[in-house]
């Protein structure tokens, strides 16, 4: 199962459907994408052992949780990279990573919910991507040592030899040009 | 309510990137808790990491992977809401440590007239305090090294010119002279993480810490 067999499905609003009507063959497709990806994050390690069982734990999440998945809060890709994480940080490092719930009454919702901010799932995704791509490859690199091999910041300068400072900055130059890509949302089409 | 002081950059980045512990990752989810400017800018580095799932190379799954996940997928839960309280002062992320809300917390004293609370998390870089310094009075015990988060839950301090109420993030570097003091018409209730103090092998220097100011 190395190629995917389905490259132009619009996955966040396949999760959507899954998370309302459960069924086990449009949960097969969003597997075949997400599975051998999912895999690569977690395969720090080295051993494919590992890999393969929280790949597997996983899915099975997203499976269980996907009614309580929200398109407009951003694409499946970024759901399910949020649950991997979640159960990366625990199965390397024993730890939690404490989270805001909504339903919390001590919760401070949106003064006004900006509707010109609500974007689907995908079309945030394409931002997203085209902004990426754009980036100076130095701040790509901080970015992708960061979000997927988990290194800290510190980690990333001593191996690629700088100064934290600079590693700092590269992620927040980074990080300013994909939050103004998020924000024009004007014309989508 | 409004949030003056939010999360840096490179806090905001490491949490979203499942890279920051868990005490530094607790002020975080504390403040996004109140704050949804923050929690825009959480959505964007999220989306990042999602980005770059999408992008990763394939790592093939074993052969019968689906077959096996087939097999464990039961009935899955329908979109709910935990039960909750009727109302908190305390965000839920901190609520989960401490086991119950403000009337829960067995304080401590600490100096003359403050208090804290210790919480435990899973990680050895970071000490976790709840602070309650009474009104008008700096906080007590007030050395650290290296980085210190505050995250102001009930009344305010003044540091310097600035004010912090209630949501609002104080992000403190061992350079950065300062001396927080509760404003005068409340105690100041405040969530205080640092790095954690070095551990000394040898109890001579353990025993002149204090007097070293390490």
């Amino acid at each position: 199962m190395n190629v995917d067999p389905r490259p132009d499905i619009d996955m966040s609003a396949l999760l959507a459907k899954i998370g309302r009507s459960h069924d086990v063959e449009d949960f097969e497709v969003l597997f075949r994408h997400f599975a051998p990806r999912v895999k690569a994050y977690m395969a720090r390690t080295g051993s494919p052992g590992p890999a393969e069982e929280l790949m597997q734990e996983t899915m099975v999440a997203v499976w269980n949780k996907s009614a309580m998945y929200d398109p407009l809060k951003g694409a499946a890709s970024t759901w399910i990279f949020a649950i991997a994480r979640n159960l990366r940080i625990d199965a390397f490092r024993r730890e939690k990573h404490p989270e805001f719930d909504e339903n919390d009454p001590a919760f401070q919702p949106e003064a006004e919910p900006a509707a010109d901010r609500r974007l689907e799932g995908e079309q945030s995704a394409r931002l997203v991507r085209a902004a990426l791509k754009d980036l100076p490859p130095d701040q790509a690199e901080v970015l992708r040592l960061a979000f997927f091999e988990d290194n800290s910041q510190s980690t990333i300068a001593a191996a690629l030899d700088l100064p934290l400072g600079t590693v700092k900055s590269r992620m927040r130059l980074a990080f300013t040009k994909l939050r103004a890509a998020l924000a024009q949302t004007g014309d989508l089409t | 309510m409004t949030i003056r002081h939010h999360i840096a950059d490179d806090l905001l980045m490491s949490y979203a990137a499942g890279n920051l512990a868990e005490g530094w990752s607790l002020a975080v989810a504390t403040h996004l808790s109140l704050c949804a400017e923050c929690r825009h800018r959480l959505a964007a580095a999220e989306a990042t990491g999602g980005q770059l799932l999408e992008d990763a190379e394939f790592a093939p799954v074993a052969e019968g992977a689906w077959t096996t996940i087939r097999a464990r997928l039961g009935t899955p839960a329908e979109a709910q809401t935990p039960s909750q309280p009727q109302t908190a002062i305390l965000p839920k992320p901190l609520r989960d440590y401490i086991g119950g809300d403000l009337d829960a917390i067995r304080w401590r004293p600490i100096g003359t007239a403050g208090a804290q609370l210790r919480l435990k998390t899973g990680d050895r870089e970071t000490q976790v305090r709840l602070l309650k310094i009474p009104a008008g009075q700096p906080v007590p015990e007030h050395g650290h090294r290296g980085r210190e988060l505050t995250v102001v839950l009930t009344g305010a301090f003044n540091d310097g010119e600035t004010l912090f109420a209630r949501g609002d993030m104080e992000d403190a570097d061992e350079e950065t002279q300062h001396i927080p003091t509760a404003t005068a018409d409340a105690d100041c209730i405040c969530l205080a993480v640092t790095d954690a103090p070095l551990r000394f092998r040898s109890w001579v220097v353990r025993a002149l810490q204090p007097l070293l100011g390490i």
